[in-house]
């Protein structure tokens, strides 16, 4: 303060209008120790229950993995951690090439040819899609399944309300889920700016028609956005490969914690087209060289996209990204290497389809509802043992400490008394056995 | 001279890509019983054959230790906060303590459709912490679910559209107002809520030109998105004029949060007359920047546009004492993500504020608005750098100085000197931000430094000057000391050269000669 030529820090607010100065200190708790902290929050802490204290078979659309311990190790080195956008590439080169490898191997994941460091979540990357494939096409209506996640769902709105967007939604087969193509072909016209579709959908089961919905979009120049749950694509067949042109997905599965919603993990690529890219959202790091030419190097690219460049005129306004869960993806993808995500997807698609099969046993259930192939996700009806999926579940919290799936009966009314049951490769034979017990113990009971 | 002092590593580090061999892994997945496997039979041929992937991704076959390798090596050349002086403005690089990375990894574990029996404790971290920053920025509630400023700032455009809509004034409030020195995303998230942006420009002294803003006020104006203090690191004493100005012309206030550190427990959006506002809860709150993200950014508003506000809010009720996921709000404007934040990044900042106290956040404020006054003393006697807009007037948190004088009389421009100042072992500022400085170094020093580090700063500054008029050569070629030299970033954005991923590496192979 000497060597600024004030005495009192308070010269420093002179130009704070009095009137709105504040007269008191904030009402917040005093300031306290690292110990006291560390008391308080984790007897807070304490009063949750987790995902190791209980099984639970909760998914759609955060879902629990198995984390290698090295992931957790990579994303804490404090020189990721604790930098920022890498405005001043020369000494960032680190986050920049593993944003790059992030970004390749989401690429080699979906069969695309770019993709982004990241956007907030799938289902405002979804929002971000669509708006893309308008600002590329200048239409009017957007189809979407039926069968959609209502969060992502209202997310979209969201996103696009201001556009003034007209969203149609497209109906499935009430045996099979499957969407119903003659009702899109129906919907689909020239005012279409894009069709969206999930596989595997948002019941977990797998939409076998991508190619023909792809070829419906494209008979009326209409974009074909594929949403994915990434830890799938070890065995199933990559968007890129059936015709989408835009590819959103969750990333949170790939090496990030549940952390109860978030930070998630926006996944975002697309066909390699000068006029795609140039539309693209978020940050996308390119390999370059120094300026002598003698040196591989990292640095963003397309600015021009960008708020910070273009302004209003801008791709998306996004700034900060989800890079950090980016790098834990590209960590996790590394260590899985092209057998381990096989190996992933078949171990998950094995267990999911042990506890429908040990499911589907007990009278009073049919799991799952469409007789379709699944993959981590299914649904389970308790119409036949006339419960609700909340007195089930009750029971099953209650009696035998397990949280069940998720229930759907309300966003599926037509479905009649449903729920959505997650199974992944960190469920044991032993906990999926657990949950068929107590599911025939909670459905024999007197019916309410 | 150069900085001999400073070396950062160089890894010739191949992209991962093309590491490893086949049949190398990293990691092995839990089991499968024999019994489940037999039950299921051949579980991927249920999948119909066109639905098979038939050739694997070509991820890297790495073994674990390879993995490790690659990526600290990576580390290694990646400047960070807890590397040294970070004084990127705009961006509050503040210290962040290590105690809230170890308590938020205490609900990694939580899937947020748990029931609310079984979330008490993270939900009554969140409300509590609603409640502290609806206190801190005087507004009456507070979402978090916004993932990053931007976010905040597009749901707020979008609460403003809600509001005129709820007032049947859309369709004629169609302008948002943003000062010509605002943050891009300002503009940015105006437009994409569908708003006309309409530019007000800042007077002699780096504020809104209050008579412009009169002038550009009117029938079709939904609000004005302003930071306070401005990106010149000034306070908009003018703040009363502008609130009423906006206010009787039917418009709201919004507050861009980005400069919030510089007024903590001093004076409140709110209480200025701000309607909406966004808290960079990665800026001010002391939770780490992950080289991007992820942040949080929750959006506090007042009393009338509450009921706005997206699904869900964090409810207590108090006859059964016990926190709840609040849905049951019809005028809400919707959800701008799926479930309820970056909770995870919110933990972290209760914990921070748990820390700091009232005391804490005010003398945060103050320090960190001490050091950059104290930057613009020292820097202000450096040859070839000057203070533009209102000399003698005090900054807040952030200063922004000028290098037009030192690229007119040595050649060297103020990337230059950003770029020199790395190779002292130093990040940059942020430069030729805001638009209306020429040559522009946005120096935010923070409230976490030493007066010995700024004074290391002022003397690197010098030295840098010094270097432009004797040997400018020196600091148009720099950095020399760090990872890289400088890039070709017209290579990297060119269509035709343009590198995006290894994929399209592959496909074209554009970049020859070098080996990556």
């Amino acid at each position: 303060m000497r060597e600024i030529g004030i005495k009192h820090i308070e010269e420093l607010y002179v130009d704070v209008p009095q009137k709105f100065r504040l007269k008191k200190r904030l009402s917040l708790p005093k300031p306290q120790p690292e110990h006291e902290v560390k008391r308080h929050v984790e007897a807070l802490l304490s009063k949750n229950k987790n995902c190791r204290d209980m099984p639970v078979f909760l998914g759609a659309g955060c879902w629990p993995h198995h984390l290698p311990a090295v992931v957790d190790f990579i994303v804490q080195r404090t020189e990721f951690l604790t930098s920022y956008t890498p405005y001043q590439p020369e000494v960032s080169q680190g986050m920049l090439q593993a944003m790059f490898e992030y970004q390749s191997m989401i690429c080699e994941l979906t069969a695309m040819d770019v993709a982004n460091s990241s956007l907030y979540d799938w289902a405002s990357g979804l929002g971000e899609a669509v708006r893309m494939a308008v600002r590329l096409n200048n239409r009017t209506e957007i189809i979407v399944p039926k069968i959609i996640h209502p969060e992502r769902l209202a997310t979209l709105q969201t996103y696009i309300e201001p556009l003034g967007l007209r969203v149609k939604s497209v109906g499935y087969n009430p045996k099979t889920g499957l969407l119903r193509l003659d009702e899109l072909k129906r919907q689909c016209t020239n005012k279409t700016a894009a069709v969206y579709v999930e596989n595997p959908s948002y019941l977990g089961f797998i939409e076998t028609q991508v190619e023909e919905i792809g070829e419906i979009a494209h008979q009326k120049d209409a974009l074909f956005i594929v949403g994915v749950d990434p830890t799938s694509l070890g065995v199933l067949k990559p968007p890129g490969e059936y015709g989408a042109d835009i590819v959103v997905g969750e990333g949170q599965p790939l090496g990030n914690h549940l952390n109860y919603g978030g930070p998630l993990l926006g996944v975002f690529a697309c066909r390699g087209e000068i006029e795609l890219i140039r539309q693209m959202p978020g940050r996308i790091i390119g390999m370059t060289t120094t300026l002598d030419g003698n040196k591989t190097g990292f640095c963003m690219a397309m600015q021009t996209r960008e708020q910070h460049i273009r302004r209003e005129r801008a791709t998306s306004n996004i700034c900060t990204n989800e890079a950090l869960c980016a790098l834990a993806s590209a960590t996790y993808l590394a260590l899985l290497g092209p057998q381990g995500l096989r190996e992933l997807g078949e171990t998950i698609m094995i267990k999911a389809g042990y506890a429908m099969k040990l499911l589907s046993e007990i009278r009073g259930i049919k799991a799952p509802v469409f007789e379709l192939p699944h993959f981590k996700e299914f649904t389970v009806n308790f119409d036949k043992a006339g419960k609700t999926v909340k007195s089930v579940h009750q029971a099953l919290l209650n009696r035998h400490g397990i949280r069940g799936g998720k229930d759907v009966s309300h966003e599926f009314p037509e479905l009649g008394k449903t729920a959505l049951y997650c199974v992944t490769e960190v469920h044991s034979e032993d906990e999926i056995e657990r949950l068929a017990f107590a599911l025939k113990k909670a459905l024999s009971g007197r019916k309410r | 001279m150069r900085g001999d002092v400073f070396k950062q590593a160089c890894w010739d580090e191949p992209i991962i890509l093309n590491l490893g061999r086949m049949g190398r892994r990293g990691c092995i997945l839990p089991a499968v019983k024999e019994e489940a496997r037999k039950s299921v039979g051949k579980i991927l041929t249920s999948l119909p054959p066109k639905l098979r992937r038939k050739t694997l991704p070509s991820l890297p076959e790495l073994s674990e230790a390879e993995v490790v390798r690659h990526f600290t090596r990576l580390s290694q050349m990646n400047y960070s906060v807890d590397l040294g002086f970070y004084p990127l403005g705009s961006c509050t690089m503040k210290y962040n303590p290590k105690i809230n990375e170890e308590l938020a990894s205490g609900i990694a574990e939580i899937h947020p459709y748990q029931d609310d029996s079984t979330v008490q404790g993270i939900l009554e971290i969140l409300y509590t912490l609603s409640k502290w920053l609806a206190e801190i920025t005087g507004t009456y509630e507070v979402s978090l679910q916004p993932a990053a400023g931007a976010q905040g700032e597009f749901l707020g455009a979008l609460l403003m559209r809600a509001h005129h809509r709820f007032n049947v004034d859309i369709e004629k409030r169609n302008e948002l107002i943003v000062p010509d020195s605002a943050h891009g995303t300002n503009p940015a998230s105006g437009t994409m809520a569908g708003f006309k942006i309409v530019v007000v420009p800042s007077d002699q002294n780096g504020c809104v030109d209050l008579k412009a803003l009169k002038a550009a006020v009117s029938k079709r104006t939904a609000g004005l998105m302003l930071t306070n203090p401005n990106t010149l690191g000034i306070f908009e004493s003018n703040i009363a004029e502008i609130a009423e100005t906006v206010h009787d012309a039917g418009g709201l206030l919004y507050y861009d949060g980005a400069n919030l550190n510089a007024i903590l427990g001093k004076v409140r959006p709110g209480d200025m007359g701000f309607d909406i506002v966004h808290i960079n809860i990665h800026k001010t709150f002391g939770t780490p920047h992950g080289g991007g993200g992820p942040g949080a950014g929750p959006i506090g508003v007042s009393e009338e546009l509450a009921k706005f506000l997206p699904v869900p809010c964090i409810g207590y009720d108090e006859k059964h004492k016990r926190y709840f996921l609040d849905y049951d709000r019809p005028e809400s404007i919707g959800k701008v993500r799926g479930f309820y934040g970056n909770v995870s990044v919110l933990v972290r900042a209760y914990t921070y504020i748990l820390s700091m106290g009232a005391e804490g956040l005010e003398e945060a404020a103050e320090t960190s608005v001490l050091n950059a006054n104290y930057l613009v003393k020292k820097l202000s006697q450096v040859r070839g750098f000057e203070l533009p807009y209102a000399r003698g007037r005090p900054r807040k948190h952030e200063c922004v100085f000028s290098a037009k004088t030192l690229y007119k009389e040595t050649g060297v421009r103020a990337l230059d000197v950003a770029k020199r100042i790395l190779d002292y072992g130093m990040h940059a500022p942020t430069t030729y931000f805001p638009l209306i400085v020429d040559e522009a170094l946005m120096i935010e020093p923070t409230e976490s430094v030493e007066k010995e580090e700024l004074d290391r700063f002022v003397e690197v500054m010098k030295k840098i000057s010094n270097e432009a008029y004797n040997s400018p050569d020196l600091v148009k070629k720099a950095p020399q000391n760090v990872s890289v030299t400088r890039l070709d970033e017209v290579k990297a954005s060119h269509p035709k050269t343009m590198t995006l991923s290894w994929r399209m590496h592959k496909k074209r192979n554009v970049i020859k000669g070098a080996s990556p």
